[in-house]
């Protein structure tokens, strides 16, 4: 494939930003970027710093281990202490605090805790010991869900009786109906997330400019995309014209991944959900179908879960939904920081807290 | 965590692919991706092609980042 020199990036980059400043015109404008992996992408390009002050980009509810509830962290930790129990899970999960500890504490204790890249490797761990109860902890939106109902599919059919999952999936395009529904957080556009795009399409989206009147665009995640999405949103402002628009065409074909969407309707059905910091939305969540229940942790390990605590002073959930800047979090890099988490947001490295405190150097320190 | 990487299959048996990422190979599965072919440029998430790169569209957006930049260059 053909790429570009440095010096032939710089110039589109150019190009595109003095578009945007002229069709911005003055306005002040909020862009949400809905998705973690584009936060940090905005942050190592240095997009901020390249867009005119009138343009604000805020962070969504896009990072999955942001949004997973107290709750979903202490069950997951009660399971983790039992003796015939083995978890296995993503990195990003092990420092996420709970209401009185993580499973980075669970394991330095002694408990079977195992870091997963993929929900295969979690199956092979329960092949190899049928001994064990092995639990999955299936984070993650739409991207991610289907790989978590592939392996339920695949268990199914090896026969495994001691492979569980306990599903925190949540589904994108509800969240935002649920933060234009509350509209407080003021945004003029959105910038979706690519790769949940991938799998889902454009029709669940069409909502946003249909029903919301809300310039969206599925956004690609190289400097040059982002600066083209933000373009694009500019236009539809400027004009008038919000649309649904597909700037990341070489990877989101108009109807998503329609095989991995059968998979996950295989195995998933849709059910209300709890997001961190932003409540109940409905059906933005993901449960076990009934005809594969006997994989779902819940009600196949009776467990007794703790009461939740939320941490004291920590603003997550504000800013999962736009409301306020890390920043703003009078926690934030004191108390608060990615080698002494308080909230979720400070943990995953696509944490809007963690990547502030990463990359956060730039105009509004200045 | 929702990373995902662009690589291109080398070889496939069954619903289990062989796949180059940088220079590195691995497997993965290609069960949310069925009807990919050995030589396709893929995207993998977490263990599993997810979506096939579509290098017909890859170029267009190049172009398109080429023209522009033909179009800074004469704004100076
Ligand atoms: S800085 Fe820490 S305490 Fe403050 S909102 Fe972010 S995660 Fe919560």
């Amino acid at each position: 494939m053909q790429t570009m020199t440095n010096e032939e990036v710089k110039r589109a980059a150019d190009f595109f930003t003095k578009e945007i400043a002229k069709l911005a015109d003055g306005k002040s404008l909020r862009l949400m970027e809905v998705c973690g992996t584009h936060t940090v992408a905005i942050f190592k390009a240095g997009i901020r710093q390249l867009l005119p002050e009138n343009i604000e980009l805020v962070s969504g509810p896009g990072c999955p281990v942001c949004v997973t509830p107290n709750e979903y962290l202490d069950t997951a930790i009660a399971y983790s202490r039992k003796s015939d129990v083995i978890i296995t899970t993503f990195g990003d999960m092990l420092k996420v605090p709970g209401s009185s500890s993580s499973l980075a504490i669970e394991k330095a204790q002694g408990a079977d805790i195992r870091i997963v890249y993929s929900s295969l490797e979690a199956l092979e761990i329960a092949e190899n010991h049928p001994d064990k109860k092995v639990i999955f902890l299936a984070v993650g939106f739409e991207t991610t869900a289907p790989t978590a109902a592939a392996a339920i599919l695949m268990a199914d059919e090896a026969k495994l009786t001691n492979f569980y999952v306990l599903s925190a999936h949540k589904l994108v395009p509800p969240a935002l109906r649920a933060l234009l529904t509350a509209g407080d957080s003021h945004v003029d556009g959105f910038l979706l997330p690519g790769h949940v795009s991938a799998i889902i399409g454009l029709e669940p989206y069409e909502f946003l400019s249909k029903e919301y009147n809300i310039p969206a665009v599925i956004a690609g995640f190289e400097p040059l995309d982002i600066l083209q999405s933000v373009y694009i949103l500019l236009q539809q402002i400027r004009y008038k014209a919000a649309k649904l628009e597909n700037q990341y065409s070489r990877i989101v074909p108009e109807r998503g991944n329609l095989a991995a969407c059968n998979v996950l309707s295989q195995v998933y059905q849709e059910a209300d959900a709890v997001w961190r910091g932003i409540g109940e939305i409905p059906k933005s969540g993901l449960v076990i179908r009934k005809k594969y229940q006997a994989f779902d942790a819940r009600l196949n390990i009776p467990i007794v879960v703790e009461e939740t605590k939320e941490a004291k002073g920590c603003q997550c959930g504000n800013v999962l939904r736009g409301l306020l800047l890390p920043t703003d979090c009078l926690l934030f890099g004191k108390a608060c920081r990615p080698e002494h988490p308080i909230g979720s947001c400070m943990v995953s490295v696509e944490g809007t807290c963690a990547a502030w405190y990463k990359y956060g150097a730039g105009r509004w320190q200045v | 965590m929702c990373l995902a990487v662009p690589g291109k299959i080398l070889d496939r048996q069954d619903m289990l692919a062989t796949i180059e990422v940088g220079g590195v190979t691995r497997k993965v599965s290609v069960m949310l991706l069925p009807e990919v072919q050995v030589g396709d440029f893929v995207l993998i998430h977490a263990g599993f092609a997810v979506q096939v790169i579509d290098e017909e569209e890859a170029e267009k957006t190049l172009a398109l980042f080429k023209e522009l930049e033909q179009y800074a260059d004469h704004d100076k």
